[in-house]
C-alpha cells in the first residue's frame, strides 16, 4: 500500500514537472536558427503549391519552405493548439473562420482560388453518368464526402439547388477517400472537385454538370499572427496571388479571382 | 524478512523489486495521461447531450454490434489456427507464424486496401461473388466485420499459440496414452490449459476490433448506422465539433474499459 502512494506520488510530481517543462518552451518563443517557412496548406493544394514552394525557395536564397499539406480542419486544429506556423491556406472559408475567430489570423484572408465540383467515374463510366441527375438512378453506387466536410457540404448544396437527391453508399472523410473508391472500381461515381479530377486524370474520368455552380467553394490564405516569419509569410501569399501563381493555380484546375 | 516483505505486498508470491516500480509508473502514466488530458478537455455539462445524439448512438450500437460479431469470428477462425500453428508438424510452418502477423504491422489503410483488392467489386474474390451471388460486400456492415477480424485476429492468435507452446504437450500425450480420442484431448485437456489466454486474446481483440479505424474506413466506407463505427464518427464529428469528437471518445474509452474490467479478471483466473 505504502508503495502504491509512493508510485503515485512519483506520477503526480512526473505530472508537474512535464506540465511546467512544456510551459515554460511555449512562452519562450525562442528565434529560430535557420530561416525556414512553414506553411499549412489544404491536401487538394498539393501539386500547385509544390511547385511555387520550389520558386519561393529559388527566389528566396537560404530560405527552406516547409509545406504540411492535409484536412483544412486539422490544420486549423493544429494552429489552434499553437504550432508555429506562418502561412495558412483552408480550402474553406469556414476553417479560416475558425482560426481567425481565436484572432490567430493577422490582417484579413483573401480568396485566392475557388473550386468546384465534378463527377469523377471510372475511366471505362459503367454506369453511363452523363449528369447530376443520373446520380440518383437506381442502382448507381455513389459515394460522396461527408456533409462535416467541404466537398460534402458542396454536395448537400447542389443536391438542395436541384432537388435531386443522392443515396450514397458512403460519405467519405474527405476528397481523396472518394478518389479511392472511384480509382478502385467500388464506386460508379464519385463527387469531387475538378482539382482532384485534374490531378488524378489517367486513373478517373471527369464529368462536368452545369448546376456545380450552385457551391463555389472559395480558398482563402492568410499570414498566421505573430509568424516567426512574417515578412516571408508576406512575400509567400504575394506569389500565390501574383501571375505565376496564378498559372500554377490554373494549371491544375482551379478559377482564380 | 521475507514473509514479512510478502506479507506487506498483499501476501501473494513473490514482492515485485523496487526498481520495476520506477519504469512501471512512468509506463502507466504513458497510458493514464493521455487520457486525463482528454477529460480535461470533455465539458462535463454538455457531455450527456453530445453522446446521446442520434448518430453517436447509432455509431455506438454498430461499434459494439460488430465488435462482437468480429470477436466471434476470431475465436471460431483464429483459435483453431492457433492450435494449428502450435501443434500441427508441417513444412513452412515458421513461415505460417510469421504471414499469421501481417496484418499487425501492416497499416490498417493498406490493410482495407488489400481486402477491397481482394473483396471489392473488382477484386478477384469479390468480382466472383458478385457473378455468382449477386452480392457486393463493400459499403455493408458486413465489410465492417472482415476488416475488425482482419486487424484483430492475430492478437487472439498470438495470445493463444504462445501459451499452447508454453504449456507443451505432456498432458495431452498422457491423455492420448490413456485412450482418450484427439477430439476429446482438446476438449478436455488443451482447451482447459489455456483458457486464461484465450480470455486475454478475446479481450485483446475485441479492444482492437472497437478501435479499428483504418481498414475499415478504406474498405467499408463511411455512412451511419450501416459503416459509420464509433471511431468514424469521432473523425467525422471532428471536423467540426470538436468537443463533441472528444467526448465521443471518452465514450469508446468507457465501453473499452467497462469491457475489459468485466472480462479481464475472469479470463485471467481461467473462468471465462
Amino acid at each position: 500500500m505504502k508503495k502504491l502512494v509512493a508510485a503515485l506520488a512519483v506520477a503526480v510530481l512526473t505530472t508537474a514537472l512535464t506540465a511546467c517543462g512544456s510551459d515554460g518552451e511555449g512562452g519562450g518563443g525562442a528565434p529560430p536558427r535557420s530561416r525556414s517557412l512553414t506553411v499549412l496548406a489544404a491536401a487538394s493544394l498539393t501539386e500547385s503549391f509544390t511547385v511555387l514552394e520550389k520558386s519561393f525557395e529559388a527566389a528566396n536564397e537560404g530560405v527552406d519552405v516547409k509545406i504540411s499539406f492535409g484536412g483544412s480542419a486539422a490544420l486549423a486544429q493544429q494552429i489552434i493548439n499553437g504550432s508555429e506556423v506562418d502561412v495558412f491556406a483552408s480550402a474553406d472559408e469556414k476553417n479560416m473562420a475558425k482560426v481567425t475567430a481565436e484572432s490567430l489570423i493577422d490582417g484579413e484572408p483573401e480568396i485566392f482560388a475557388t473550386n468546384k465540383l465534378m463527377i469523377a467515374v471510372p475511366p471505362d463510366n459503367p454506369a453511363g453518368i452523363a449528369s447530376f441527375a443520373d446520380l440518383a438512378r437506381p442502382g448507381v453506387t455513389v459515394v460522396v464526402c461527408a456533409p462535416q466536410v467541404p466537398c460534402g457540404s458542396a454536395a448537400e448544396k447542389v443536391e438542395q439547388a436541384t432537388g435531386v437527391t443522392l443515396a450514397p453508399a458512403s460519405e467519405e472523410q474527405d476528397v481523396k477517400a472518394v478518389l479511392t473508391k472511384v480509382q478502385a472500381g467500388e464506386a460508379d461515381a464519385g463527387l469531387v472537385y475538378v482539382t482532384d479530377v485534374n490531378s488524378a486524370a489517367d486513373k478517373v474520368k471527369g464529368v462536368e454538370f452545369p448546376e456545380a455552380d450552385k457551391a463555389i467553394n472559395s480558398y482563402p490564405i492568410a499570414v498566421v499572427k505573430d509568424a516567426p516569419q512574417a515578412d516571408l509569410a508576406r512575400e509567400f501569399v504575394k506569389l500565390v496571388r501574383g501571375e505565376e501563381g496564378k498559372g500554377e493555380l490554373t494549371k491544375v484546375g482551379f478559377t482564380v479571382p | 524478512m521475507r514473509s514479512a516483505r510478502q506479507a506487506r505486498s498483499g501476501g501473494t508470491g513473490t514482492s515485485v523489486p523496487v526498481l520495476l516500480w520506477i519504469p512501471a509508473v512512468v509506463a502507466l502514466a504513458l497510458v493514464v495521461l493521455p487520457i486525463v488530458g482528454l477529460l480535461t478537455r470533455t465539458r462535463l455539462a454538455e457531455f450527456p447531450s453530445l453522446v446521446t445524439s442520434e448518430s453517436a448512438l447509432a455509431a455506438l450500437d454498430l461499434s459494439v454490434r460488430t465488435a462482437v460479431a468480429s470477436t466471434v469470428l476470431c475465436l471460431v477462425l483464429g483459435g483453431p489456427l492457433a492450435v494449428v500453428l502450435a501443434r500441427a508438424r508441417i513444412p513452412g510452418i515458421r513461415l505460417l507464424r510469421a504471414v499469421v502477423l501481417l496484418p499487425l504491422v501492416l497499416p490498417p489503410v493498406v490493410g482495407g486496401l488489400a481486402l477491397l483488392y481482394l473483396l471489392g467489386r473488382n477484386g478477384f474474390a469479390g468480382k466472383t461473388i458478385d457473378t455468382i451471388f449477386d452480392v457486393r460486400i463493400p459499403f455493408t456492415t458486413v465489410a465492417v466485420v472482415i476488416a475488425q477480424t482482419f486487424v484483430a485476429m492475430p492478437f487472439l492468435v498470438v495470445a493463444l499459440e504462445g501459451a499452447l507452446r508454453t504449456a507443451g504437450e505432456r498432458y495431452e500425450v498422457v491423455a492420448a496414452t490413456l485412450g482418450a480420442r484427439p477430439w476429446t484431448v482438446f476438449r478436455r485437456v488443451t482447451v482447459p490449459l489455456v483458457l486464461p489466454a484465450l480470455g486475454s486474446g478475446l479481450v485483446l481483440s475485441f479492444a482492437r476490433a472497437l478501435g479499428e479505424f483504418g481498414a475499415t474506413i478504406t474498405f467499408a466506407g463511411s455512412l451511419q448506422g450501416v459503416t459509420r463505427t464509433l471511431p468514424l464518427e469521432v473523425y467525422t464529428l471532428g471536423e467540426t465539433d470538436v468537443d463533441g469528437a472528444v467526448a465521443l471518445s471518452l465514450v469508446l474509452v468507457i465501453v473499452a474499459v467497462v469491457v475489459i474490467a468485466v472480462a479481464r479478471p475472469r479470463a485471467v483466473e481461467g473462468r471465462l
